[in-house]
């Protein structure tokens, strides 16, 4: 069906919400490729437009307000925007799995946990009572749940923060997807616990093969996870790149704003970069570069001019009128055989 | 500036002699939280026989110096933000002593303490729900100079015009309510209130963790520009490690109530010597790919204990890949390792600091004869 190893082509998608301050635009013409077995990462501040690009994706978009105007969302070759509401209950959960932030909230307290994740094979996969139950039993344990088999007949509450987000990984590939989405799934976990959840994260992805889109303001969770990144703003892609090479040669003010204003460890201690200003109100922008109020480097032409999506290299795009200037003084190369 | 200010922070000289006074000393302070249960009903209904209590802060004691930041870390429930309320008194402490300017704040009566208390104030992680949402903005940061009759009227509304200001907020919004600010916006209402009274200590609780990345960095730089200008002392209490170790001088880690190593922060990242601290700065994720691809983690098992009736001896026990049979019986104390490094492992000791140099098994530090 798909001969060019793409999973996922997200092209030009829109998502905007009527709300009482106007339309706002919080997806606004987005487009990116995922490869099969690769894992992406989506960096954004709130309000960035990334927990909706995804919710875009498996259309769970609250409507109203929110609606889906435009683009196209091509999953193994299938515009998931043209399913009927029954062909995409069959993706979701099946195909495409989601994993949530808040594990307490994504979970029925009133379930027990070996309830909740039958329900997905026998929902999915048809199994019987008995071997749903088998296999709850052996995702558990899958995720590392100690004494799984008694541990499956307790509720959520009975189950730490970080046990409760490997349940909603076990949730999450019992039914084998293709595609997992993780929306900020250690924000809410603790350092010790989240170091496990990403070890978990890789460890499962290396064995299934699944890709994964993965969601986070963390700039190091991406480093360590990711092999593509997209750095969003005010519902925009500003920039689009290899993990290693969006680091070490970012072609964006604000992802090299973002990038010197995380504290290093290693680094000496002094006066920490700063992005001034703040995010912008996406239900009001002005018809420049929605990021040029806040931005170092802006001129007379990015607040009256909206700036051009800029092809660096290969791989890697940026949003900015000064889009090689930028590249260059981080020691980017464009390479020779950029294709259009 | 007016005049109050001045009596409040003489000038002092910047660089701090080694063995200066500290401006809080906390001694052996215990917080416990009672849970009920091991009653005589309760015995005789047959549940909760067992008598339940949180040991949020079980025995900690800790020297906070003029103008320096101590920054606090541990994971959620280790105790970290009632080790920081306790030293307020804002929760009363079980036992221990909180001394601030040689007066211990727990032997004060409600009058006095609420004076000295002028001088110590806190700043709290989640500005949403720490302001009045009926209060303007000019009432909020007003208030504690009415409260300690500080100012009044016009000179009132100059000082908060002032504070404002100082924290980078446009005097314009003085008329305006909480619900009209950022994240970022009400932290600074938040700190310009704690400013008002002119406080020698502020306990930054969680200050930047529910606020964005790019606002984090001016927080964080408005906190230290702040300290400078004002000659403030801080204890910056937050579970972000890399923010932690940007903003702090020295560094205390926390684990299930106990302090567990405490040392200058460069020296905790660069050569931590507890496993707890160990296993923390590894897990932290950098942002590099370069680094992070070629990284060994340290990743603990399991999840932190309960702190309801936590682990008996070394509370990390449970999770420790270096836990002998010792660790589950001696309660390991707080000792210096390295100059002015202090851990708490009876596995290691001043001659033999490095727990992988130490032979499997045994245990320097107990042979030192420094825990209980």
């Amino acid at each position: 069906m798909n001969n060019n190893g793409n999973l996922l082509e997200v092209k030009d998608l829109r998502t905007y919400f009527q709300t009482e301050d106007g339309l706002v635009k919080a997806v606004d013409g987005i487009s990116f490729n995922l490869k099969r077995g690769e894992t992406l990462g989506i960096v954004g501040e709130s309000g960035s437009g990334k927990s909706v690009t995804n919710l875009s994706i498996i259309r769970l978009v609250p409507d109203p307000p929110g609606k889906i105007v435009s683009g196209e969302v091509v999953f193994d070759g299938q515009d998931l925007l043209l399913l009927s509401n029954e062909s995409i209950r069959r993706i979701r959960g099946r195909r495409i799995a989601m994993i949530f932030q808040d594990p307490m909230t994504s979970l029925n307290p009133f379930l027990k946990i070996s309830r909740q994740l039958m329900e997905m094979t026998q929902l999915h996969l048809g199994h019987s009572r008995e071997q749903a139950h088998e296999h709850a039993v052996k995702m558990l344990e899958t995720v590392g749940i100690p004494d799984a088999r008694e541990r499956a007949d307790n509720y959520p509450h009975e189950f730490s923060g970080g046990m409760r987000q490997r349940v909603m990984i076990a949730m999450a590939l019992s039914c084998e997807p293709e595609l997992i989405i993780a929306d900020e799934p250690t924000t809410a976990l603790d350092v010790t616990i989240q170091a496990q959840i990403l070890e978990l994260i890789k460890r499962l992805k290396q064995e299934t093969g699944t890709s994964v889109i993965l969601i986070t303001h963390d700039l190091g969770v991406v480093a360590g996870m990711a092999d593509h990144v997209i750095v969003m703003y005010a519902g925009k892609i500003f920039e689009q790149a290899r993990t290693t090479e969006l680091f070490a040669t970012p072609g964006n003010p604000y992802t090299k704003g973002l990038l010197r204003s995380v504290p290093d460890p290693s680094a000496e201690q002094g006066k920490l970069y700063q992005i001034p200003g703040l995010p912008p109100d996406v239900a009001h922008l002005g018809p420049g570069c929605p990021f040029a109020p806040r931005c170092d480097r802006a001129e007379e032409i990015c607040h009256r001019e909206f700036p051009p999506f800029v092809q660096l290299n290969a791989d890697h795009c940026s949003l900015c009128h000064f889009a090689e200037e930028v590249f260059a003084e981080s020691g980017g190369k464009t390479s020779d055989t950029v294709q259009k | 500036m007016s005049t109050h200010e001045s009596i409040a922070n003489p000038a002092v000289p910047p660089p701090r002699p080694v063995d200066e006074e500290p401006l809080i000393a906390v001694r052996n302070l215990k917080v416990h939280f009672d849970l009920g249960g091991g009653g005589f009903i309760d015995r005789f209904i047959g549940s909760n026989t067992e008598k339940r209590v949180v040991k949020a802060v079980d025995g900690v004691t800790l020297d906070i110096y003029p103008r320096e930041t101590l920054g606090l870390v541990g994971e959620s429930g280790c105790g970290k933000s009632t080790l920081g309320r306790a030293i307020l008194h804002l929760i009363p402490p079980t036992a221990g002593e909180v001394i601030y300017r040689g007066q211990d704040l727990a032997h004060l009566s409600g009058k006095k303490l609420r004076e000295q208390r002028r001088h110590l104030q806190i700043i709290f992680q989640d500005p949403y729900a720490s302001l009045n949402p009926r209060m303007t903005v000019g009432q909020i940061v007003g208030e504690p100079l009415d409260t300690f009759h500080l100012a009044r009227g016009k000179q009132a509304e100059q000082r908060v015009q002032e504070l404002l200001e100082t924290v980078g907020l446009s005097k314009r919004f003085i008329k305006r309510y909480p619900h009209e600010f950022s994240g970022g916006q009400r932290q600074r209402i938040g700190i310009a209130r704690a400013l008002a009274v002119d406080p020698d200590f502020i306990v930054a609780d969680e200050p930047i963790s529910a606020l964005d990345v790019s606002i984090q960095a001016q927080i964080m730089n408005l906190l230290e520009r702040l300290q400078r200008d004002k000659h403030l002392t801080y204890l910056f209490i937050s579970h972000d490690l890399r923010a932690i170790r940007h903003v702090s001088d020295r560094v205390a880690v926390m684990y299930l109530g106990k302090l567990v190593e405490l040392a200058d922060a460069k020296a905790i990242y660069a050569e931590p010597l507890m496993p707890y601290t160990k296993a923390l700065i590894s897990a932290v994720p950098v942002p590099d790919p370069e680094i992070e691809a070629n990284r060994q983690r340290m990743v603990l098992e399991g999840d932190v204990p309960s702190p309801i009736n936590p682990p008996t001896g070394c509370r990390f026990h449970t999770r420790c890949p270096y836990m002998i049979e010792a660790c589950k019986e001696v309660v390991p104390q707080l000792v210096q390792i390295k100059p002015n490094h202090h851990a708490a492992c009876i596995r290691i000791s001043p001659d033999q600091p490095n727990i992988e140099d130490v032979s499997p098994g045994a245990a320097p530090g107990l042979d030192a004869g420094q825990h209980s």
